[in-house]
Order: structure tokens, then sequence, then C-alpha cells
């Protein structure tokens, strides 16, 4: 009885050890999109951005999220601004395809990204909200107006 | 901060706005120019945001509040009323003893001890030192503990998948969300939209402020004409209030 | 005292096999109506902003309740040092462990993002009661455990009396726990009774005790294994017991309910014109889960008949359900008072009842977690000795 439970065991534990090497074989190499421009450059030297990304957005997200702080430099936000750009074509990849920039390589990595379950995958300015825009000159314009408007509601 | 001093800032605002600061961040411009909390600084339990709202001025009807919150949060619903997210809401309540009737908008009170932050597994609905209750999304599991304490049912559940969020209200299926008192905005020196939508309007029936200065405009009326809670009985301590209840 | 023999079942008969791949079966759909819900987003389930906690919490609430219950048998062998009950002891401690393994899994699998499990670990918020209530399920795990373990290997079997005390005052804690789930809802005027916590240990063991009583049978007689008149009849005596004084408890409730102005209107509610939740308190937890079950127990015709002890602690089961039902979604239902002395309308259904219909997902979630339950149960009594080789009554086994 001990036995056969035994064998059966060792033999699931072989049939899982079997499975993270089947399906490697082939992956082609993400292509990284940089953004262009003259003299625009990544918070970061290249390497130790694809190391330490994830770190430093996490601590910009405690502290903005629990302390308000907001400065830019590890902003996920600004991320986004830079690396999702659309194509010749206008069109931007969105994060359910291998072109865009943060899926190519997680995908490559097999590592699941949370963030897009909430963040938006693109620049605002291309998001289409049905007439009425979101993008931030715009809001900011809006406010400022409304804000003159109230005459001085504000604190 | 006085009023008139705002006022001048506003409006040399509103100029360099136009001029200079088309490319840069709202944020930073604002820093740069105004005096308001700088970006890297955090807030601190100095201010206690707050907002008085004042029923005798609401209108039966009027929807100018919910509608600035739902741009301002792209909130857009499924047609499906008993699921779909409201962070703000107008209810109408008549006197059973008099029959009079009174309108007021109706959102996350930001309590001070807040039922909802108390009962969280993980600490996911936090409150931030300036008195704003929130969700932390990142943590959220979606169990639902925190909508089963509000006494205000203030807050709703995602029930469905969420795409083109704007960029200061991320929101996604799963998770827990309520009113944010525009934290967004807030951190930026600006109010809350649905107060400046009020405000836009003409209604005037809602005002924002500091409630631990005892020279904002919100603190010295609340000085004057008071301003009532909601289930004061629970003793939250709420951060929003209301006349002519 | 004679040495008990216990031996792991054979199970390999068809009969045993079906069993296993009935229940897979029920699991296997739960697992696709939870994929479904997750993809979808729970707005295909009959949950909304108004009824947060659905169907699955009443499964998840009445498996976790019944789990510390289930325990029962266990305790009353070591801490009350009944010898009669000893040989149940090692069964009721391993239900206890599959009840709440199947109760837990419910009650992740409806989160919205299960997928944070994790999460659910790693951040503590230490005045949630609910973050307490993980702490007291995984310790309960791992004190039943050791008691098991204790009860199993001669060398440690001197310990085993301090591992049933603790195994029984930790049990009493998370009944409590899981009472205060609701007892910290201050808002919601259901819910806000001392009683709650009380109410929900003595429901524990009448759940848990009736299906401990519904498993032992099934295994005793699927298995051709001696099961005396006497065991089961001392256990039948207990439930009696423990069926009246809840629904002393539940009267006591109510009762205290109307003496509080505040809570008229939930009572009037839940009592006469809640409409299906009104109808589920009377049948379902009244009549069907305590009025019937009572009578049946103390009926003098079928005092030793197998076939009513397990309509009895089905019909205990279900009420348990209905009970879950009444209090989890009935007390969602009832509007919140947020505006006490007006009369409350808006387009977010303030001052209205909230209606529910519960959605075959929802449904499958919960049924696939008793399936969870007893699979445990079967697997584990065929790979370890846990059931004593013959409860035959003492006079025939003096051999
Ligand atoms: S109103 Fe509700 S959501 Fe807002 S702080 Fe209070 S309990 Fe939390
Ligand atoms: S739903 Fe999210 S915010 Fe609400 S109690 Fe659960 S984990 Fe906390």
């Amino acid at each position: 009885m001990t036995n056969r439970f035994l064998r059966i065991t060792f033999l699931l534990a072989g049939l899982a050890l079997l499975f993270p090497v089947t399906g490697s074989a082939e992956t082609p190499l993400p292509t990284i999109h940089e953004p262009e421009g003259e003299g625009v450059k990544c918070v970061e030297p290249e390497d130790v951005m694809r190391r330490n990304h994830m770190n430093f957005i996490l601590h910009q997200r405690d502290e903005t999220m629990h302390e308000g702080i907001r400065t830019s430099k590890y902003s996920f936000a600004e991320c986004i601004n830079c690396h999702v750009e659309p194509d010749e074509n206008g069109n931007i990849a969105g994060v359910d395809t291998k072109d865009h920039f943060c899926n190519g390589c997680h995908e490559y990595a097999a590592v699941t990204i949370d963030c897009f379950e909430c963040h938006a995958d693109r620049p605002q300015k291309f998001i289409d909200r049905g007439g009425k825009s979101a993008s931030l000159q715009d809001e900011l314009h809006q406010t400022l107006a409304a804000d003159e408007d109230m005459g001085g509601e504000l604190k | 901060m006085s009023d008139s001093v705002n006022h001048s800032r506003r409006s040399f605002l509103e100029k360099s706005a136009v001029v200079g600061a088309i490319t840069i961040a709202p944020g930073i411009l604002l820093h740069q120019v105004a005096n308001a909390k700088p970006d890297d600084q955090a807030v601190s339990d100095s201010v206690r945001w707050g907002m008085l709202i004042n029923t005798n001025n609401c209108e039966q009807g009027c929807t100018d509040c919910i509608d600035a919150c739902n741009t301002e949060h792209g909130l857009v619903g499924n047609d499906r009323p008993k699921s779909d997210t409201q962070y703000i809401r107008k209810v109408t309540l008549r006197d059973k003893m008099t029959g009079h009737e009174l309108s007021l908008p109706l959102m996350c009170q930001h309590c001070e001890t807040a039922p909802c932050v108390d009962v969280c597994p993980t600490g996911a609905s936090f409150k931030r030192k300036d008195g704003i209750a929130l969700v932390d999304k990142h943590i959220c599991i979606g169990c639902r503990y925190c909508m089963m304490a509000c006494p205000f049912k203030a807050r709703s559940f995602v029930h469905e998948e969420v795409k083109n969020q704007t960029l200061s209200a991320p929101r996604g299926k799963g998770t827990v969300e309520s009113c944010t008192m525009c934290v967004h905005r807030v951190d930026k020196d600006q109010i809350p939209a649905c107060v400046e939508a009020c405000g836009k309007g003409k209604h005037d029936a809602m005002m924002f402020g500091d409630l631990n200065d005892p020279n904002s405009t919100i603190s010295k009326e609340l000085e004057k004409h008071g301003g009532k809670q909601i289930r004061a009985d629970l003793q939250l301590n709420t951060a929003v209030r209301y006349q002519g209840l | 005292m004679k040495k008990i023999e216990y031996t792991a079942i054979k199970g390999n008969s068809l009969a045993y096999y079906s069993l296993l791949a009935g229940l897979g079966l029920v699991i296997l759909i739960g697992l696709l109506a939870v994929w479904y819900m997750e993809h979808n987003g729970h707005y295909v389930t009959g949950m909304t902003n108004q009824i947060v906690w659905g169907v699955p919490h009443v499964f998840a609430v009445f498996l976790i309740v019944a789990a510390s219950g289930a325990l029962n048998v266990a305790s009353i062998a070591s801490v009350f040092k009944k010898e009669d009950y000893e040989p149940l002891a090692r069964l009721s401690g391993l239900l206890a462990i599959a009840l709440l393994a199947g109760g837990l899994v419910v009650l992740l699998l409806d989160l919205g993002r299960p997928d944070r499990l994790i999460v659910a670990m790693t951040y503590y918020n230490f005045k949630s009661i609910f973050a307490w209530n993980i702490i007291l399920y995984t310790g309960f795990f791992a004190i039943v455990g050791v008691y098991i373990w204790f009860m199993m290997d001669h060398s440690m079997y001197k310990f085993k009396k301090q591992a049933g005390f603790a195994a029984f005052i930790w049990r009493l804690t998370l009944t409590t726990g899981t009472g205060s789930i609701f007892g910290f809802l201050v808002a919601r005027s259901a819910y806000d009774a001392a009683l709650m916590a009380p109410m929900f240990i003595i429901m524990s063991f009448s759940f848990g005790l009736a299906i401990f009583l519904l498993v032992l049978m099934a295994s005793y007689n699927w298995t051709g294994r001696e099961l005396g008149d006497e065991v089961v009849s001392r256990l039948r005596n207990l439930l009696g017991v423990f069926v009246a004084s809840v629904l002393y408890f539940v009267i006591v409730y109510h009762l205290t309910n109307l003496y509080i102005t505040e809570h008229h209107g939930v009572e009037k509610f839940i009592l006469m014109e809640g409409g299906q939740f009104t109808k589920v308190f009377w049948i379902g937890q009244i009549i069907l889960g305590g009025l019937v079950p009572l009578a049946l127990i103390y009926a003098p015709g079928v005092r030793n008949c197998r076939k009513t002890l397990a309509v009895i602690c089905t019909l205990i089961t279900i009420g348990g359900l209905s009970t879950m039902y009444t209090i989890i979604i009935g007390g969602q239902a009832y509007p919140m008072e947020i505006f006490p002395g007006y009369e409350v309308s808006s387009p977010f259904f303030d001052g209205v009842v909230s209606d529910y219909t519960p959605s075959m997902y929802e449904i499958a979630l919960g049924l696939g977690g008793i399936a969870i339950s007893l699979v445990i149960v079967a697997f584990v009594i065929k790979v370890l000795p846990f059931l004593p080789t013959s409860l035959a009554d003492k006079e025939s086994v003096n051999s």
C-alpha cells in the first residue's frame, strides 16, 4: 500500500520536473523598442533598468500610493509615456501583444505582469474616450479655468 | 493661504500654462510656480482634507458632481446598475415627520476611525496622513469585507474588466474602490472634481478644504454655521459634513 | 481498556472509485465555474455592490463552522475523558481538517483576486478580525494535525491529552473568530449583536456532528465494517441536545433583537416581510433544520433506524446552509440605515430591499467545496489507518 503510494508520488514529481524543459526550444528574443529623439535617455543605464526596474516602480508605487510622493523619475506613467509609442500607421500595440514594450520581454521571460490589470497600457493621449479628451494639457486647462470660476474656494 | 493670493496665483497660472507649460506635467508646473506641497514631500497629518455640503443649495435631479467624478476617474458603466461602480451618488431624503424633501451627494466620508480600514485583512484599505481613505489596489485581494463594513455603502467592487483607464485613476477587475477625494488632484493643489463641477454649475453646494486649519474657508464656515456628520452615532469623525440635514 | 485496532480501508472496489470519480466531477465543475467567474468578473454571479457576499460565503462559512464542530467528538474523548468516544477521535480530527480545507478553498476562490493568495499571506493588518481568522485557520490545521499525529504515533501518545486540549481551545477561538466577522459590522443592524459569537459556537456543534455522523455511517456501511447501535445512539442523543440548543439560541437572539428598538426593522424583515429570506428562515432554518430533526430524534418508533438518522443529519445540514443564507445574505438585503428618520431613495438602491438570485456558478463553487472535503476524507482513510476496524457494541467484541 505505502509502496504504491510512494511510487505514484515519485511519478508525479518526475512529470512535474519535465514540464519547464519542454517548450523552451525556439522562442525568438524580444525586440526592444528604443524611444527615439535627441538626448532621450532612460532614468538609469540600461543594464540597471533591466535588472531593477521592478524594484524602482515597486518602491515608487508604495511612496506615491501611501505618502503622496509624486516625483516623476521612477513613475510608472513616465515609463509608459516614453516606451509606448505608435507605429508608422499610428497604431499602438496593446499589452496583450508581443510588440508592447513591457510584454515583449515579459512574455519571453514568462513573467506575468500585474500592472496592466489596472493601469492603462498606453499614454493617455492615445486613449479614445469618446470625444472627451483626457490628455494632460486639456485636463490642466480645464482645471485652471474652473478654479478661476470658483473665485477662491480652494483652501 | 489667503484667498487673494490664491486668486492671483491662479490667473497667473492660466496665462503661463497657455504659454509655456504645454509639455510639462501639471504636477511639476504647479510645484514650480505655486507654493503647493513639493512632489517629493510626503503628506503629513498637519492637514486634514474635508468637505462641507450645503444641502440647501443642492438641486434635486442635478448630477453635475457625479458626471465630473465619472469623467475624472473614467468610470464607464456597463448598463448594469447593480454592479456598476459608483463613487458618488445623489440621495433624495424625505423627512418622515414633515414631508420635507432634500437632496444630497453621498460618497466616501473619509472617516477618521474608518471601519473599512479596521476590517481589511491585508491593509489595502488605508488612510493617508492627511485623512484621505484609499484602497491600495496593488494589495487588495477583493474579499469585499470593507464593503460589508462601510456604513455608507460608499464602496464598489469592480465586477468586470476595465480598459482605457485614466492616468490618475487606475482601476481593474476584482478589486474594491471608492471616492479618493481626488487625491491626485489634491496633491497638485487642486480641488476634487465634484466640488469643482458644483461650483462651475453655480450651485455652490460643496466646499473643500483643510479642516485642521482654523483659518481655512471650510473651517470658518463650519465654525459659523456648523455641519453634521451622517451616522454621528457611530463616532467615525467623518471628513465630509452636511448642512441643512 | 481494550486496545482499539485501526486499519485503512481497502478502497479498491468499483464503488470506491466511482465515489472518487463522482466527487472529482463535482470539484471539476466547481473549478470550471470559478474559471468562468474570474474570467468574466463577478457580474456573472448573483452578487452585486449591494449583496457583496453571496452563496460562496454561505457554503464557506458553513463548512468552516462545521469544521470546528466536527472536532467535537475528539474533544469529548480527550478533554472530557469519555472513553467511549475515543475510537472516533481520529476520524473526528480528519473531518475537521477536511471541512476547513473545503471551506477555505471556496472562500479563496471567490476572492476578486484569488491569484493574490501570496498577498493575503504576507500582508497582515493585525486590526482586522479577518486577518486573525487566517492565522486561526492555519493554526487549526497545524494543531489538529499534531493532535492526530500524537494519537497515531505510540511514542507521542502520552502527549495526546495536551494536544487534544490545545485543539479544543483553539477551535472554540476559531468559531468565535468566525462569528465575530459578522459581529464587527457595526453598521449593519442584522449583525450588531453580542450573541453572534456564542450562537456560532453552538451551531458549530450541531452542524459538525451531523456531518460527522453522515460520514461515519457512510464509511462503515460502504466498507462493510460493523458500527454498533450503542455508539450511534450516543451520538444521536448528543445531536438532539445540540439541535435543541441551537433552536433555543435562535429564539433568544431574535427576542433580544425585538427588545432593541433599532433592530425592529430588520427583525420584521427576517421574520415576516423578507420574501425569500423569510421563507428560508422559517422553512429551511426553523422547520427543516430544527423542528423536524428534533422531532425525529426523539420519535419513539425510529430510535435505531440508520436511514432516519441519515435523513436527520441531512436536514440539519440543509438547515445549517439556510441559517447562513438568512444571516449572510438576508442581513445584507435589508437596507442599511444611513439616514435614520428619513425615507431614502437614490439610483444606487438606497432605502430599498436588495434582491438576490444565486447563480449556478456560485452554487457549483459551493458544492465543489463540500466535494473537496469529502474527497480528502475518502482518500486519507484509504492511505492511513483512521477508522477502527470495528465499532461493534461491547458485548459482541469480547474476544
Ligand atoms: S465612508 Fe466607508 S469607505 Fe469611506 S472611510 Fe468610511 S468606512 Fe471607509
Ligand atoms: S476588498 Fe480589498 S480593500 Fe476591501 S477589505 Fe478586502 S482586501 Fe481590503
